[in-house]
């Protein structure tokens, strides 16, 4: 039994090497990675399309020159079934780099670095003029960067930081989550409660996002005084996050602000304190916080039931443009990381106009 | 039921007799945790009755809290436990077929508006076609391992990579909220009613595959294709077909759980939604003492085993054992766990509790 399975194993873990080398073989023909079923369609689509407009260009017919030649850019982006963050990310994306606006682009997703590096090799290859990425990982990018670099391609970071050298890019264009944990800290300061027991609920362990949302509020804590009742790593997961929370009331335990790292975790959580009968919002025992701003996240917090969402910027591509439309004039940008704006949103600065215009 | 048991145990003590039941090791695991439970805690067994937001009774307690979050595990281990008999396999994309069944749920009752005022079928309908669907993948996932004779993991080793970005596809990456209060129920509480549903979703599952295994072959057909697929044959069964039908239970084992998950938040994340849930199903059939490598089983057995692993999971979240160091200590209870109830070490086991007895006459 053992053998067979230890077979087992042998073998999964075989064709996840023999997927991921199909992956790494980029000089195959199109479709050589299958990263998802979803995404497939959409990137088949893009690089037929992208075929075509190569073939138009050669036959130089109808090509626009003079509204000047189209800027060739590949973008590399997660896989949407992430989360709405990645959702409405994409969506920008896909809006903004057009051929109406002057690009033609082309779409890559990838869950793994593997997937990603395997489609950055192929846009290379391609002589894209531009590379955009949000990398899944920070490490194992020198050697695309580098052969970016050789081929006289720009590589703009977007949403995610990349380990290397500044000399490998041309600008980072991302968010602070330190910052948006600092204002979220802040935030909670500003309230001025009488007590401070906080339930922390932590997102995936190891991620920027947790990273910086767990530090600010560790460190405010230490130098208020305030106290952690519990933390804890949810992984994102509202289903986790509501165990947890549940826990803690099953335990006795007084507690009256929850600090979830992101939206799905805070909604998890209040749904435990829904089923105990506990008040939350604004005026009432538990004050929520969450992180994110989706659409839902703020609706709670207009009408109440929530306290605060701080803001995960995801509209990156106007400022990748921007960025682009500079370096085609020769102009390098002011500094290589541009962090994107974000604020937090309690009660007194939610109305629907901001609902429309920020939700995710 | 234990399938040790041979004629021999009959002469054997009480003890040996215990000790050779499969039974045995998972009850023991779960006696042991919620006696540590008392020990550290001893209030943590009162269960109070309390009011919720919504004004209604429910019940409240450590014992409800794993009653109640363990119904979806012990529902995926019924499947996973026949899958596991009948192909000498385990069957690792049940996460995602959850994604994907919970999202066709959801894409039925909204329709294409994600934020529908009211919903656009009935609840049961949604839920038959959810339903089916998972049944279908189950189907596909049975077609490859006893059609094309892919080994169980490596078949399904295709809908787990590619589940969750079905699921997302299907509501076209939207992530829809169903407001209507009724969906909730299942998840949740019926009004009026203070047990937690799942519980009662789940007993009616138990029930159900008791009353089959009981009153159909299936029991032992299952086990006649898993221990020798080829005299099964001479015999007159259909491997192929029994070995589908496991995975078309479990694939509606997973539409039953995918109702349970959705309508407990109302709404659905692709990315993490019953994450790593099919470890822990494989975990329960593995902590209720059957073989991977399939054959006989014990239902009741992967059932307790499911319900330990929950009580281990609250019992941690209980004790607020810091987020980084958790896994380490589930996996410590775990390999203590799952090498005591390994079928080696239960013979070497009751093989020393019955020379000891002889000795003792001696």
């Amino acid at each position: 039994m053992r053998r067979k399975f230890v077979g087992f194993l042998l073998c999964a873990a075989m064709t996840a090497t023999l997927l991921a080398g199909c992956g790494g073989g980029s000089d195959t023909k199109k479709e050589t990675d299958a990263p998802a079923a979803a995404t497939e369609g959409t990137k088949a689509a893009a690089d037929s399309k992208a075929a075509e407009d190569t073939k138009a260009a050669e036959g130089n017919t109808q090509a626009p020159a003079a509204s000047g030649e189209l800027i060739k850019i590949g973008i590399i982006n997660n896989d949407t079934s992430e989360s709405g963050y990645r959702v409405a990310n994409d969506r920008d994306l896909q809006r903004k780099f057009t051929e109406e606006n002057g690009y033609d682009a082309t779409f890559a997703y990838g869950k793994t670095n593997d997937e990603q590096v395997a489609a950055a090799n192929k846009m290379i290859q391609d002589g894209v003029d531009y590379l955009a990425i949000a990398a899944a990982n920070t490490s194992g990018w020198d050697k695309v960067l580098q052969d970016a670099k050789d081929a006289g391609i720009r590589v703009i970071l977007y949403d995610r930081v990349i380990d290397a050298d500044e000399e490998f890019y041309a600008a980072s264009i991302v968010s602070d989550m330190a910052k948006e944990g600092e204002t979220a800290a802040n935030w909670l300061k500003d309230q001025n409660l009488e007590s401070y027991n906080i339930i922390h609920l932590q997102g995936q362990m190891g991620s920027s996002a947790q990273v910086g949302r767990s530090e600010a509020l560790v460190n405010m804590a230490q130098a208020e005084g305030w106290n952690i009742v519990t933390q804890q790593c949810a992984d994102w997961n509202a289903e986790t996050a509501q165990q947890i929370v549940q826990s803690v009331i099953d335990a006795g335990t007084d507690f009256n602000v929850i600090y979830a790292e992101n939206d799905n975790m805070a909604d998890g959580a209040v749904k435990a304190l829904d089923k105990a009968g506990i008040k939350h919002g604004v005026g009432e025992k538990v004050v929520i916080m969450g992180f994110d701003c989706n659409t839902f996240a703020l609706e709670n917090v207009m009408n109440g039931t929530w306290n605060y969402d701080g803001q995960c910027n995801p509209y990156q591509a106007d400022m990748i443009d921007e960025v682009i439309k500079n370096l085609e004039n020769g102009q390098e940008p002011a500094q290589k990381t541009i962090i994107m704006e974000e604020v937090g949103f309690d009660q007194s600065n939610v109305t629907q106009e901001v609902i429309d215009q920020f939700g995710i | 039921m234990g399938t040790n048991q041979v004629s021999k145990s009959k002469e054997g003590s009480l003890l040996t007799r215990m000790t050779r039941n499969q039974m045995f090791i998972p009850l023991v695991a779960l006696a042991a945790l919620l006696l540590f439970n008392l020990i550290l805690d001893p209030s943590s067994f009162a269960v109070t009755m309390d009011e919720n937001s919504a004004g209604n009774p429910v019940l409240s307690g450590f014992l409800v809290n794993i009653l109640d979050n363990g119904s979806e595990l012990a529902i995926l281990a019924i499947g996973m436990t026949l899958v596991t008999a009948a192909s000498g396999g385990q069957d690792i994309s049940v996460g995602a077929a959850i994604a994907i069944s919970g999202s066709v749920l959801l894409r039925v009752l909204c329709g294409s508006n994600t934020r529908p005022e009211t919903l656009q079928a009935p609840i049961i309908v949604a839920f038959l076609v959810a339903f089916v669907v998972a049944m279908l993948f189950g189907a596909f996932n049975g077609v490859l391992v006893a059609v094309f004779r892919i080994q169980p993991m490596v078949a399904t080793l295709i809908l787990y990579t590619a589940g969750r970005s079905i699921a997302s596809w299907v509501n076209n990456n939207e992530l829809p909220i169903i407001g209507e209060p009724s969906f909730g129920y299942f998840g949740g509480f019926i009004p009026g009613i203070p047990i937690p549903t799942p519980i009662f979703i789940a007993i009616l599952c138990l029930v159900a595959i008791w009353l089959v295994l009981k009153f159909t072959n299936l029991r032992l057909y299952t086990q006649s294709v898993g221990i020798n697929e080829n005299s099964a044959r001479l015999n007159g069964l259909n491997p192929t077909f029994i070995k589908i039908l496991s995975f078309v239970i479990l694939g509606a084992c997973v539409g039953v759980a995918a109702l349970i998950k959705v309508s407990r938040l109302a709404t659905i994340n692709y990315g993490v939604i019953a994450k790593d849930i099919e470890m822990d199903a494989i975990l329960a059939v593995a902590l209720g003492g059957n073989a991977l490598s399939g054959g006989k089983f014990n239902m009741a057995a992967s059932v307790v085993g499911a319900y330990v692993i929950q009580c281990l999971t609250t019992t941690l979240y209980k004790f607020n054992v810091p987020s980084a160091a958790l896994p380490a200590y589930k996996a410590v209870v775990v390999i203590l766990l799952v090498v005591l109830s390994s079928p080696v070490v239960r013979t070497k086991l009751s093989a020393l509790t019955s020379q000891a007895k002889r000795k003792e006459a001696a």
